[in-house]
């Protein structure tokens, strides 16, 4: 049976240079970057050439990067580390209704600590406006948080407009870009944000490995308390092999980001015009153009999404109906609840003409099938 | 030139058979362990592997292991988890002045949020007396944080009868046991834990992943907020390649536990025996209650960091204080801790023993090591005259 992934949005296979390039630090290079001895700072200089090529990247300097253990880590780092920091200045947080889990819940726990949280709501197809995030500050509010791209249903936010207002009205601004960065241009510059998140695994680097951009002057609470690495920022003994892999995921991405978007654009295309054209009653989720180039959340009137994707599953096509951190939770996704039978397929590098070819023939037949078993 | 690496305790390479173990992780088994299709699904089957072995390491359930970033993550979330899930109960906690930076540094984060913190002192030998502790708990005691075994002095603590005293009190215990799962025999019903931290890379696994045991039962409030994974106790997608690693290293240390612990146990007492023929230089930690591949010194009239770059000329790898500390270039609070005076703890020199040494890099060390002693003793200005340590004490550390 054919094979073929489209759940990029959940996780993507290590580029095979990615691994190669971790594999000396795990058994030659395996110092702890910390020790004082040449072998030591062997592994350090691994450390501090992957940061000076990731702040290449996305326009900063290394020592506003700080290397973690993954997006959620760099989530939580920056939400509730903004929080802490500015606690007595004020205690109002602005974020987004479709943020993912990784802001939403350390919100949470932040109104439990006596925080005020606003959740902007967003349009039919995901987008938040500028205008209404101005309006909901307040003296009081410290920090804002808008994703660059969601998770679910892929659509682009204006973050840069968004940043422009934090930056005028002298409020941190954060944006979790771990759907972005690697995909798409992202400079923190050019988006005007403070604070920044970023995961390895999204953009075909090793899981486990993450970062957050925090500008020069933004003040963050120390998020893992310990010994003295990451300018005291973030404790624990560097996971060597991991950060290396991020750089080296980034160097491809760097090379070959440009490419990749058009490719992907061109399967998005074509997936989304042959479903809508071959189903009826399909719906495409999400923003018609400002959407990441590889995702498409579709939805179907009267087919369970947890149904399809049962049966699309069977088929060898592996995908998902919201994000993978909802997977196993058979609820309604927080982004699409209010629309049933979605599913995303999320594309990648290794996909191709043929895998979209086979996911037109095999889909509108799980479709069809469906809705003739739920009329019986 | 030949490497001798006695830096364990600051890290591991990795077990060859824990790398070849992650392979297929960063490869055809890419999946997401939460994907329902059948990559996510052998995903999690490899996880949940993974979290019995570590579980099996330490006489544990599966349930009970929360996988890390680190094992500093897995100390962050201990105390301020468990601290701040009790926060109705109590407001008191207890650590001893001889723990690693992470729980110290976290315990210090707790004083800001409003907790009271009492650091217990330990003896010269590093040891926390079960008595003391008794004496410190107060009604509002509603955390004790106790490291296993130091990474600095190698003393391993007695922690079963420390958990004994928080438990009559109804007061949660957590061990860092960082240094010590993988080397030693860990078990948590022997130990009577509540909490317990390890990482990967101590074990010969990699680094970047970690675990807390937490005993069923066991109020603790997440660290890191988000999905679903790890039962909602720590969320992020989970570090399959990693976890499997850990999971493996850990297997591997619980078959090769015996035979570890035997060689590193003799090349370590050839290295202290040789070095105890030189003239003031001191075991510090414990003489028999420690790590068997740890010796920890101090050297009267010299620095640790001269004493360490020198001999990483020749190839060997050592530390001064532990890694975490040992760019400060002050003295180390451990040692301080033991009574050590400020100028002698200067002299702190660490080797650390793993299962791939020899005695040969053994001998070569004992070969090299005096004569570095000697020539920078020979540019010493207090070699001669000796060092005027203001309060000194001689009975507060351990003669060599």
């Amino acid at each position: 049976m054919r094979k073929v992934y489209l759940d990029y949005a959940a996780t993507t296979p290590a580029d095979p240079e990615v691994v190669q390039s971790m594999l000396p630090y795990f058994t030659y290079v395996f110092a702890n970057p910390l020790s004082v001895h040449d072998f030591g700072r062997s592994a350090a200089t691994a450390v501090d050439g992957a940061r000076d090529t990731v702040a290449r990247f996305l326009g900063a300097k290394p020592d506003e990067i700080v290397f973690t253990s993954g997006g959620t880590e760099s989530n939580n780092a920056a939400i509730k580390g903004a929080a802490f920091a500015a606690r007595g200045r004020g205690n109002h947080i602005i974020t987004t209704t479709i943020e993912h889990r990784a802001i939403l819940s350390p919100c949470v726990f932040l109104e439990r600590q006596g925080f005020s949280v606003t959740r902007l709501p967003v349009d039919g197809s995901g987008m938040v406006d500028p205008d209404a995030v101005r309006k909901a500050i307040t003296p009081q509010t410290i920090l804002i948080s808008v994703m660059h791209a969601n998770n679910e249903i892929g659509t682009i936010l204006p973050i840069a407009e968004i940043g422009g207002i934090a930056r005028e009205r002298g409020v941190l601004f954060h944006t979790d870009a771990v759907q972005t960065f690697g995909h798409i241009p992202v400079n923190a510059d050019d988006l005007m944000v403070d604070l920044l998140s970023a995961s390895a695994h999204k953009f075909y680097g090793p899981k486990g490995a993450g970062l957050l951009y925090i500008r020069k002057g933004s003040k963050i609470g120390r998020f893992m308390h310990g010994g003295s690495q990451e300018k005291n920022r973030r404790a624990s003994t560097h996971n060597v092999p991991g950060i290396v892999g991020f750089a080296k995921a980034v160097e491809i991405a760097e090379r070959g980001e440009a490419a990749e978007m058009q490719h992907l654009t061109r399967l998005r295309t074509k997936v989304i015009d042959g479903v809508l054209g071959k189903i009826r009653r399909a719906q495409l989720n999400g923003h018609p153009t400002e959407r990441l180039p590889g995702n498409v959340n579709l939805s179907f009137r009267n087919v369970q999404g947890e149904r399809l994707l049962r049966g699309l599953n069977a088929a060898g096509i592996g995908c998902s109906t919201g994000s993978a951190c909802s997977a196993s939770n058979t609820g309604p996704s927080h982004v699409l609840d209010a629309i049933s039978g979605s599913l995303r397929l999320s594309l990648g590098k290794q996909v191709t003409e043929e895998d979209i070819d086979y996911v037109l023939d095999i889909l509108p037949r799980e479709v069809r099938m469906l809705r003739a078993v739920e009329q019986a | 030139m030949k490497m001798c690496y006695f830096d364990h305790a600051a890290t591991n390479p990795l077990h060859p058979e824990v790398l070849e173990s992650m392979m297929p992780f960063f490869k055809e088994e890419f999946g997401n362990a939460l994907s329902v299709y059948d990559l996510g699904m052998h995903a999690r089957e490899a996880v949940e592997h993974a979290r019995a072995e570590v579980a099996a390491l330490i006489n544990a359930k599966p349930g009970t292991i929360v996988f890390t970033s680190s094992g500093v993550e897995a100390n962050n979330f201990a105390l301020r988890g468990a601290a701040i899930a009790r926060k109705q109960q109590g407001n008191h906690v207890i650590v001893s002045k001889a723990e690693h930076h992470s729980v110290l540094n976290s315990a210090r984060f707790l004083e800001k949020q409003g907790f009271v913190v009492t650091y217990l002192p330990v003896d010269n030998h590093g040891l926390v007396a079960p008595d003391l502790l008794k004496k410190s708990i107060i009604n509002e005691t509603v955390l004790i944080s106790i490291t296993h075994a130091s990474r600095e002095i190698g003393t391993v603590e007695p922690i079963k009868e420390l958990s004994a005293v928080a438990k009559e009190r109804g007061v949660a215990f957590h061990t860092d046991a960082i240094a010590s799962t993988g080397n030693i025999p860990v078990d948590v019903q022997d130990l009577g834990v509540d909490m317990l931290s390890m990482t990967g890379h101590q074990m010969y696994g990699p680094k970047g992943i970690g675990a807390l045991y937490i005993r069923e039962g066991t109020r603790i409030a997440p660290l890191i907020y988000g999905g679903i994974q790890e039962g909602g106790r720590r969320a992020g997608t989970e570090n399959v390649a990693y976890v499997v690693g850990m999971g493996r290293a850990a297997q591997l240390a619980r078959e090769e536990m015996n035979d570890r612990m035997e060689h590193v146990r003799k090349l370590r007492d050839r290295l202290v025996q040789g070095i105890a023929g030189i003239p003031n230089v001191y075991l510090t930690g414990h003489p028999e209650n420690r790590l068997p591949n740890h010796a920890s010194f101090v050297v009267e009239f010299i620095e640790g960091e001269a004493m360490l770059l020198m001999l990483a000329m020749k190839g060997i790898y050592t530390a001064s204080g532990s890694a975490c500390s040992s760019k400060a270039l002050k003295s180390s609070p451990v040692l301080l801790s033991l009574g050590v005076p400020t100028a002698l703890a200067q002299g702190s020199i660490v080797f650390t023993l793993g299962r791939g040494n020899t005695e040969e890099e053994v001998d070569f060390a004992l070969a090299e090591f005096p004569q570095i002693v000697s020539k920078l003793r020979a540019m010493s200005p207090f070699a001669n005259k000796g060092w005027d340590y203001g309060t000194k004490n001689d009975t507060c550390y351990v003669g060599g």
